[in-house]
C-alpha cells in the first residue's frame, strides 16, 4: 500500500506523533553546515503547485534535496487551472516519468485526493482549495510541542477568516488529536457553519478568544481568494481581529503567536508583534521544513 | 384495434384481470375471457397507472453525447414511465416552434414514451424578453421554463406568469438567487466545512421561492416550483398554499432519499443543483410530501457523459440521471417506510404532475389511458448503473438497496418495457 498524505483526517496521535519525533532529528540536520543526507538517495519528488507558493513549495523541495532526493518542479501556469482533466493527466505524465511522490497544490478542493485516487505513487497534499493543509498543521503542531513540551490539555485559538481557510480545518483535527482545546474567532462572515461540530469552540469576543490561551494562531487574509466584501476594511479587520502586543497580554503567561504566513502586517499581526519575541512566524519556516523532511522519510520508507 | 389483457394482477390490492383495446382500458374484472390478444401473466406483480415525469432532460438537440431521445426514451420506460417533459436547455435552446415540433417528431419516431417538450421562458434562457408562448403552445410546449437557469429579473417574471397565465400555461420556475450561490459547489453545512466544498447556503433557493409567491399571490397567478430542497422552502410553499396562493410545487427522489453526507467523499455523481441538503431537510420533504405541500414527485433526470463528472467535485457538471430509480427510491422510501401509500404515490407520480401540465394519463379503470405500469412490490435488488438505459451513468445510488422493480411498462396500450 502506498502512503498519501492527504488531509488530517484519520492521522492518528502515534503517526503525528512519530513524525514530529523524528522531525526533532531533521531539525538538527537544517540547522547544521552539512545538510546532505542520502535516506531518500534515488527517490524522485515532484512539485505541482497550481496555485502560487513561496514558502511550502521551497520547503518541500530544500526537504527533498537535503535528503537525497531527486526534485522535478513542474511549470503550471496558473492559467490552465481548474480543469480537472488536466490534473490527471499532468500526474500520469509525471507519475509515468518514475516520480516517487507528487507534492500537489490546487484550488480546488479534494484535487490531490483525486489525484491520488488515479496514480499510483504517493501525493503529498500542499493545499487544496478551502479544504486541507495537513503540512502546515504538522509544522504547527510541531512548534507548539517544542515550545510547550506536550500539546495536550493547551488552548490554541485561531482567529480570522476560518470559512476560508484550509490551515484552519487541518489544524482544529490535529490538534484536537492530540489533545489540544481549539478555539476559533472572526468575523461572523468569516465563521463556517458547524464550525463546533469540527470539535472546536466559537468565541463571542475578541477578548475571550485571548484570554487563557497558549497559543493565539493567525490567518491569512487570503487576497488571492478572498470575495470582496466580507469585512469593510484592513482598518477595521485590524481594530476588531488583529493580533497585538497588547491583545496578547490578555493570553496566559508564555503564549505564543503563530501565523502560516505571508503575514499581512498591521492587518492581521501588528507591525509590532511581528518584532516581538512572542512571535513564532519565522521559527516556523524552519519546522516546515524538518517536519516535510520527516513526512518525505515517513511517505517512502519500506 | 389491439387488445392486451394483463392476467392476475394486483388492482388497489385485488387480483384482477385487464383488458385493453387501443389505446384504453375496456374492462377491469375477475376471470376475463379473450381470444386473439396478448396476455401478459402478470401473477404477483402489480399495476400502477404508469407514471408522468414533468421534469427531465433528454439533451437532444446538442447534447446527444450525454442524451438523446432514444436513450432517454428507452430509459424513460424501463423507469415505469408513460410520459414525460423535457426541459428546453437543450442546444440551440428550446425557445422556438421547429424545436419544440423537432422534439416531438422525435419522440414519435422513436415511438416509446410519450415526449411533451417544455419551452424556455425566455428568448434563449437568457432572461431578457419572454418566448413566443402562444405559438409555443401551439407547437406542442406544455409549460414554459428556464430551468437550468432562475430568471434573475422579477419584472421577467411577471410578466411570463401573466403571459403564460392568459394561455393557461403554466410556468415552472427553477428557483436559485445565483448572488447568494457565490461559487458554492454544495449544501452549506457540516460536509462542507469539513471538506472544504465552498457551500451553497438555503437562502438561496428560499429567497427565489419567497419572491415567486409574493409574483403569484399579488398578481393572482399561478407558479410552479421546481425541484425543492430545503425545509425552508416546502415551508414557504406550505403556507402560501394555506393562504390560497396558485403555487405548487416538486421535489426529486434524491431530496427525500439522500443527503450530503454522500458528498462526504467528494462524489462528484453526489454533485447536483439545487444541491443534497442535510437530514433535516430530507425529513422536511418526506414531511412535505405527506402533508400535500409537495405536489409531485420528478426526477430532473440529468443525465452527463463519464468525463463530465470527472476531474474532481469542484468541476464537475450538476445533474443525477435518475429516471430508472425514481420508482424504486420513492417506494422504498416512502411507502415501504410506511410514510404514505402506494396510492399517495402514484398520485405524486401520475395523476397530479399531469395535471399540472395538463396532459392525460393513465387511470386504471374502464375507459381510462392503457398507460399501465407493471411492478414488483416484493423484489429486493441492489442499483445497478451498468443497467442503465440511460447514456447518463451518474447516479449516487449506486449498489443502493431497494425494493420495487418495474417489471411491464404499457403506453398507449402497447408493450413498450419488459423485464
Amino acid at each position: 500500500m502506498k502512503r498519501d498524505f492527504l488531509c488530517m483526517q484519520g492521522v492518528s496521535a502515534d503517526t503525528l506523533t512519530k513524525l514530529m519525533d523524528d522531525a526533532v532529528g531533521m531539525k538538527k540536520i537544517v540547522l547544521s553546515g552539512d545538510k546532505s543526507r542520502d535516506i531518500l538517495k534515488g527517490k524522485t519528488v515532484a512539485t505541482l503547485f497550481y496555485e502560487n507558493s513561496t514558502r511550502t513549495r521551497c520547503s518541500f523541495e530544500d526537504a527533498a534535496k537535503y535528503l537525497g532526493a531527486t526534485v522535478t518542479v513542474v511549470d503550471v501556469s496558473t492559467s490552465s487551472v481548474q480543469k480537472g482533466e488536466s490534473i490527471l493527466d499532468t500526474g500520469r505524465t509525471i507519475e509515468a516519468m518514475g516520480t516517487d511522490v507528487i507534492v500537489i497544490r490546487h484550488s480546488a478542493s479534494g484535487a490531490p485526493k483525486y489525484l491520488a485516487d488515479n496514480v499510483k505513487c504517493s501525493v503529498i497534499n500542499a493545499g487544496d482549495g478551502l479544504h486541507a493543509h495537513p503540512t502546515q498543521a504538522l509544522l504547527d503542531l510541531f512548534t507548539i510541542r517544542e515550545k510547550f513540551g506536550r500539546v495536550e490539555g493547551l488552548t490554541v485559538t485561531i482567529i480570522g477568516d476560518v470559512k476560508h481557510s484550509r490551515v484552519a480545518r487541518s489544524n482544529i483535527v490535529s490538534l484536537t488529536t492530540m489533545g489540544a482545546k481549539v478555539r476559533v474567532y472572526g468575523p461572523p462572515t468569516m465563521i463556517p457553519v458547524a464550525a463546533e461540530r469540527l470539535g472546536c469552540e466559537v468565541c463571542t469576543s475578541i477578548e475571550d478568544a485571548f484570554r487563557g490561551s497558549d497559543v493565539i494562531m493567525g490567518l491569512r487574509i487570503q487576497l488571492e481568494r478572498q470575495q470582496k466584501g466580507l469585512f469593510p476594511s484592513y482598518g477595521e479587520y485590524a481594530r476588531f481581529f488583529g493580533v497585538n502586543p497588547e491583545r496578547m497580554k490578555l493570553a496566559n503567561k508564555g503564549a505564543i503567536a503563530m501565523h502560516p504566513g505571508p503575514v499581512n502586517r498591521g492587518v492581521e499581526f501588528s507591525y509590532a508583534l511581528c518584532e516581538d519575541e512572542c512571535c513564532y512566524k519565522d521559527v516556523q519556516v524552519t519546522n516546515g521544513l524538518a517536519t516535510r523532511m520527516a513526512l518525505l522519510k515517513w511517505i517512502l520508507e519500506d | 384495434m389491439k387488445k392486451l389483457l394483463i392476467k392476475s394482477v394486483l388492482v388497489r390490492g385485488e387480483k384482477k384481470d385487464i383488458l385493453t383495446d387501443g389505446d384504453r382500458i375496456e374492462k377491469i374484472a375477475a376471470g376475463i375471457k379473450a381470444d386473439g390478444c396478448d396476455v401478459i401473466d402478470a401473477d404477483g406483480l402489480t399495476a400502477l397507472p404508469a407514471f408522468v415525469d414533468m421534469h427531465v432532460h433528454l439533451r437532444e438537440p446538442g447534447f446527444e453525447y450525454k442524451e438523446d431521445i432514444e436513450s432517454g426514451s428507452k430509459a424513460a420506460v424501463a423507469g415505469g414511465f408513460s410520459a414525460v417533459c423535457c426541459m428546453p436547455n437543450t442546444k440551440p435552446v428550446t425557445d422556438n416552434k421547429y424545436i419544440v415540433r423537432y422534439i416531438k417528431d422525435r419522440a414519435k419516431e422513436v415511438g416509446l414514451v410519450k415526449v411533451y417538450p417544455i419551452a424556455a421562458v425566455s428568448v434563449g434562457e437568457k432572461g431578457e424578453t419572454i418566448t413566443e408562448m402562444g405559438k409555443l403552445k401551439e407547437a406542442g410546449a406544455v409549460a414554459f421554463s428556464d430551468d437550468g437557469r432562475p430568471v434573475e429579473s422579477a419584472q421577467l417574471m411577471r410578466i411570463a406568469l401573466e403571459y403564460a397565465g392568459g394561455l393557461n400555461m403554466p410556468v415552472i420556475s427553477h428557483c436559485e438567487d445565483l448572488s447568494l450561490v457565490n461559487d458554492g459547489v454544495m449544501n452549506e453545512g457540516y460536509i462542507s466545512t469539513l471538506t472544504g466544498l465552498k457551500g451553497i447556503t438555503r437562502a438561496s433557493e428560499e429567497v427565489m421561492v419567497a419572491r415567486d409567491i409574493v409574483l403569484a399571490e399579488t398578481l393572482g397567478a399561478r407558479v410552479h416550483i421546481a425541484h425543492i430542497s430545503t425545509k425552508g422552502s416546502a415551508q414557504l410553499i406550505r403556507e402560501a398554499k394555506a393562504r390560497g396562493v396558485k403555487v405548487t410545487c416538486e421535489t426529486c427522489p434524491h431530496y427525500f432519499a439522500a443527503t450530503d453526507e454522500l458528498c462526504k467523499d467528494n462524489d462528484a455523481n453526489a454533485k447536483v443543483n439545487p444541491p443534497l441538503r442535510e437530514e433535516s431537510d430530507r425529513l422536511a420533504m418526506i414531511e412535505a410530501i405527506k402533508d400535500g405541500t409537495v405536489d409531485a414527485i420528478v426526477t430532473d433526470h440529468a443525465p452527463h457523459a463519464k468525463h463530465e463528472k470527472e476531474g474532481g467535485f469542484v468541476g464537475a457538471a450538476n445533474g443525477i440521471s435518475g429516471i430508472e430509480t425514481s420508482f424504486a427510491l420513492s417506494y422504498t422510501a416512502l411507502v415501504k417506510s410506511g410514510e404514505i401509500t402506494l396510492e399517495r404515490l402514484g398520485e405524486l407520480m401520475t395523476a397530479n404532475p399531469a395535471s399540472i401540465v395538463n396532459i392525460e394519463c393513465g387511470r386504471l379503470e374502464e375507459g381510462g389511458k392503457a398507460d399501465i405500469t407493471l411492478v414488483d412490490l416484493n423484489e429486493k435488488y441492489a442499483i445497478d448503473k451498468n443497467e442503465f438505459f440511460s447514456k447518463g451513468k451518474n447516479t449516487p445510488f449506486h449498489g443502493r438497496e431497494v425494493y420495487g422493480r418495474v417489471r411491464f411498462t404499457v403506453v398507449d396500450g402497447n408493450v413498450r418495457y419488459k423485464r
